[in-house]
């Protein structure tokens, strides 16, 4: 028996599902077909949906619209329009995109980018207030003591 | 009263380095990226479902704690492996262990059954060490 195989139980299964996952992870921009990601899982589409849900607590479907709303969190975060971050994260209509990022954060996207630009120029302006005090005395960041 | 740990240090090599291994291996969120001028950035990630909860990658830079003689000291036993920083918990560790090796973590002791739990032990991109665990039952 290899010895992947006596460490522990259903190896194969593990690393066919994770390797979809980390298939979703770099290729969630892209046009994804599930039907394709449990394709190359080399499981049959029902056996592939339920073994992912048992591991990740969700489906590939709703963990690949998870992974493009952080992807926008991010893109947005970085000030990139909301127009384009659309795009970026592989959706193709704006309504959709702005549905989905309010249903799944409870704000829009342009709120959202306004929360993070404002929160960039604080923590810009005054570092400080975004550290503990004592690693900043230590450091000699209080210029104004 | 204490109520709660708000603020846990880990001290890096790198911490560019230490951020694409724990943002972009490891799933972190980052809490706060703050450049402070001089080369000098305070950098703390969240694990994904503790949001408060910063760990602070502090890089080993003269100054501070350290003078130029214990930074070295201290960046040798960090390479080393002399520390081990803690417990991180999952779900499923069988998933996690296969998803954190293909992106390349060197792990020092594959998942295995306990009498605890499962556990794994891996490594940061500095030599850090921790334990994955995920709890029996």
């Amino acid at each position: 028996m290899p010895e992947d195989l006596k460490t522990y139980p259903r190896i194969y299964l593990y690393r066919r599902v994770v390797q979809a996952k980390l298939f979703i992870d770099s290729h969630y921009a892209a046009d994804i077909d599930l039907n394709n990601v449990s394709g190359e899982a080399h499981l049959s589409k029902f056996h592939f949906i339920r073994q992912f849900k048992k591991i990740y607590g969700e489906t590939p479907h709703q963990y690949l619209k998870r992974v493009r709303i952080e992807k926008a969190q991010l893109l947005l975060t970085s000030g990139i329009p909301v127009s384009e971050t659309c795009y970026l994260v592989g959706f193709e209509s704006l309504s959709s995109f702005s549905g989905l990022f309010k249903r799944l954060t409870g704000i829009t996207p342009s709120e959202y980018m306004r929360q993070q630009q404002k929160l960039k120029s604080q923590i810009r302006s005054q570092p400080l207030q975004f550290i503990p005090g004592c690693f900043a005395k230590k450091k000699g960041w209080y210029t104004d003591h | 009263m204490i109520s709660k740990l708000s603020h846990v240090s880990i001290y890096v090599l790198n911490q560019d380095s230490a951020y694409d291994f724990y943002v972009n291996k490891l799933g972190f969120k980052v809490h706060t990226d703050a450049p402070m001028g001089e080369g000098m950035r305070w950098l703390t990630v969240c694990p994904p479902d503790q949001p408060d909860l910063e760990i602070t990658l502090m890089p080993i830079t003269e100054g501070m704690m350290f003078t130029k003689e214990t930074a070295e000291q201290m960046r040798k036993l960090v390479k080393n492996g002399t520390f081990g920083f803690g417990v991180f918990e999952c779900k499923d560790i069988y998933a996690t262990y296969e998803e954190l090796k293909a992106k390349g973590v060197e792990f020092s002791k594959p998942p295995k059954q306990e009498f605890y739990g499962i556990e794994a032990l891996f490594k940061d991109d500095s030599g850090n060490w921790f334990s994955l665990g995920q709890k029996a039952g």
